[in-house]
């Protein structure tokens, strides 16, 4: 394991290296936000699918792409390398923001890029609008994950749906009682829990505040996390200055989140499914709940790299990803529901796609998807201004201080 | 010698020519190490001022190459970044003072002490510990920071407990992690020390503190100085020890790391990265004030 994420950092490092390097000259080729709207730099999706390259370079959440190394039962990438002849070297990345910084340094051929970074990818002109056509197993995906804010621009689909999930309050059950149903639990001034408390270290995190303040405080009028003008915005994050005073740690790697709570350094906070599932594994007391008011969430969409040196391996891999049993495969070991209506039929555990609300669409109206902030309100409000992604990363810094 | 090199052959007429024309020697040995010097380390060090007064679009991240001082206005008039200055410059000393503190009588033993051969086995003893890896030592340390780790365990008898991941836990890291830098050139200092003159200030009545303040640390200052650049720059640096037992504290290097890698802000990363460079000029302009940068 150590020498895994040895490995991790030093390719973190490189590839760090590679961006600092990178060209930086696509700023010419425009895009962006300007008064009259979202523009993305003009690009065409393939058209006809050619053979494979031999190879695909990924840049994956952690468990998007498991190749058997961390459960020799758990493998759907070997499989796909048997089928299509492309070999898959996967780049982890751990947050939204290093999964943009990876893709410009165009070294990656697809993303599995959630809510809060796929606009950016678009507007910088990183990856290319995708034709669904090539992707035969898109006819399966639910109806209410295609062509969404995130995952479409005027009508252009520049993704494949993989998967959605809800980011869950976590407590230690031997340490936490009684049980929190709210996300009250991890704002609250006088916790009990001062110092053992864990908060997702990124500054989407700030829409997690924004959500519980929209269920507590009406009177600011907080309708979308993600679309904040300057009041609102200053209230969620004096809360999370607030909050700091009770934060043990901030969590951004999911495997140190994972050691805190079984540790018991950390007793509550925001976590992924996945990281519950890791600690179940390890019979740590843990257990998780959708809190009162709702949750942030992600709904990931595969994409495909602008300049991508191998763009057949990498719609074959998108094809394969969603595929009914490859999703299925996915959707359970990362705790997740699954994108293809057919995955259901697939899963080990009969029950899965009820747990997880996979067709469920009341359930997924309570989970507010990652989404890119920018000035223009995304709830649709004109008369005012929103603060945009670049304020929201300066007052995280603010927030930790 | 002549076999290889007969009389008027090619390599003996370029060692004639090599000869006669010193200059020619001069270039031919410094153009590596000085386009190394130059272009990789004085280059990279310029691209970073440069790359400081650029701007990026605020929503596709794209580098605007137009002169800005707005980076810089952000650092000074936003309190929290000077706020992780000072705190950052405060770990910087406590590391320095502490492996100052814990490296002179380690050093003095090891120089005046120890037998020869004891001395062997210290120098690697101290050494050794820089065959492991970073992370190996950082993530030791997590654990042993951790509530259920091996301090708390050891203070718990007294009804102590651990400090817990924070700026305390991240001190005393990177304080273990830079103190084989501290110990050798204080070693080294010390050994440049005649005992002739530790006898002959002992023979003149001096006590030993007396031996201490008037002979030993005003020679040895300048190896401790030197120790303490690196420790101090090293610290000032750090990102990553602070991630792994810094609790919620961030340190300058963080800041730095979470402008390219999260917020892609490489011009406002440049901007900060300004900073330690700007301390580091001063602190040595300070320490070359005291001559030890002659005694490196």
């Amino acid at each position: 394991m150590r020498s895994t994420r040895l490995a991790l950092v030093a390719m973190a490092a490189v590839s760090l290296l590679a961006a600092g390097c990178g060209d930086n000259s696509s700023s010419s080729k425009g895009g962006g936000v300007s008064e009259a709207g979202f523009t993305p730099p003009k690009m065409s999706a393939m058209q006809t699918l050619g053979t494979g390259e031999g190879q695909v370079n990924l840049v994956a959440w952690a468990g998007y792409a498991e190749d058997g190394s961390n459960d020799k039962s758990v493998d759907w990438v070997h499989p796909f390398e048997k089928a299509t002849g492309c070999k898959v070297n996967t780049k982890i990345a751990g947050t939204s923001d290093e999964m943009v910084t990876l893709m410009k340094t165009g070294e990656y051929d697809a993303v599995s890029a959630s809510g809060d970074a796929s606009l950016r990818l678009i507007a910088g002109g990183s990856v290319a609008p995708v034709n669904t056509d090539l992707v035969p197993n898109y006819k399966d995906v639910f109806p209410d994950l295609k062509m969404k804010p995130w995952n479409s621009v005027n009508g252009v689909a520049y993704g494949i749906p993989h998967g959605r999930g809800a980011n869950l309050l976590m407590w230690r059950t031997d340490k936490v009682k009684p049980a929190p149903t709210s996300w009250g639990a991890v704002f609250d001034p006088n916790s009990p829990y001062k110092g053992h408390i864990t908060a997702y270290d990124s500054p989407i995190y700030i829409a997690d505040a924004a959500l519980y303040l929209s269920a507590t405080q009406p009177a600011l009028g907080i309708k979308d996390p993600y679309a904040l003008d300057q009041k609102q915005f200053d209230a969620s994050v004096n809360l999370l200055k607030q909050q700091k005073a009770n934060i043990g740690e901030y969590w951004s790697d999911y495997l140190k989140s994972q050691q805190s709570f079984k540790n018991g350094d950390t007793v509550l906070g925001t976590t992924w499914q996945v990281i519950a599932n890791g600690l179940a594994a390890d019979k740590a007391p843990v257990q998780t709940i959708l809190p009162s008011e709702g949750s942030t969430g992600w709904s990931d969409t595969w994409m495909v790299a602008a300049k991508a040196k191998h763009p057949n391996c990498a719609y074959k891999w998108m094809d394969w990803i969603i595929s009914p049993k490859a999703n299925a495969q996915v959707a359970e070991w990362f705790g997740e529901a699954p994108s293809n209506s057919k995955a259901c039929a697939l899963t080990s555990d009969k029950k899965f796609c009820d747990t997880y609300h996979a067709a469920d669409e009341p359930y997924w109206a309570k989970v507010h998807y990652w989404n890119t902030p920018i000035s223009q309100c995304l709830d649709g409000r004109k008369n005012v201004q929103c603060v945009d992604y670049a304020k929201w990363t300066q007052a995280w810094t603010q927030i930790k201080g | 010698m002549t076999v290889s090199a007969s009389p008027g052959g090619p390599v003996r007429r370029l060692a004639g020519l090599l000869h006669r024309r010193p200059s020619l020697r001069l270039a031919g040995l410094l153009t590596a190490p000085l386009l190394w010097l130059v272009v990789a380390y004085l280059g990279s060090l310029g691209a970073l001022f440069v790359t400081a007064f650029w701007t990026t679009n605020e929503f596709t991240g794209d580098v605007v190459k137009v002169f800005d001082l707005g980076n810089f206005q952000d650092l000074v008039n936003q309190s929290v970044y000077r706020t992780i200055t000072i705190r950052s410059v405060g770990v910087a000393v406590a590391v320095t003072v502490i492996d100052s503190l814990v490296a002179f009588p380690m050093a003095f033993y090891m120089a005046k002490v120890a037998s020869p051969r004891a001395q062997r086995w210290l120098v690697i003893a101290v050494l050794t510990p820089l065959w492991a890896g970073y992370l190996v030592k950082a993530y030791a340390w997590r654990i042993m920071f951790s509530g259920s780790g091996v301090l708390d365990w050891f203070l718990s008898p007294v009804g102590g407990h651990g400090p817990g991941y924070g700026l305390p836990a991240t001190i005393v890291t990177l304080a273990y992690l830079w103190l084989p830098y501290m110990i050798l050139p204080v070693y080294a200092g010390l050994e440049r020390l005649p005992n002739s003159m530790l006898d002959a200030a002992g023979d003149l009545g001096a006590h030993s503190f007396r031996t201490f303040r008037t002979v030993i640390w005003p020679l040895v200052f300048p190896a401790v100085v030197a120790g303490s650049i690196f420790t101090f720059s090293l610290s000032l640096g750090d990102y990553i020890a602070v991630k792994i037992v810094g609790g919620r504290s961030q340190l300058i290097g963080n800041v730095v790391y979470d402008n390219v890698g999260t917020a892609n802000n490489l011009p406002f990363a440049a901007a900060v990265a300004t900073v330690p460079v700007a301390i580091m000029v001063i602190y040595l302009l300070a320490v070359r004030r005291t001559g030890a940068l002659e005694n490196l």
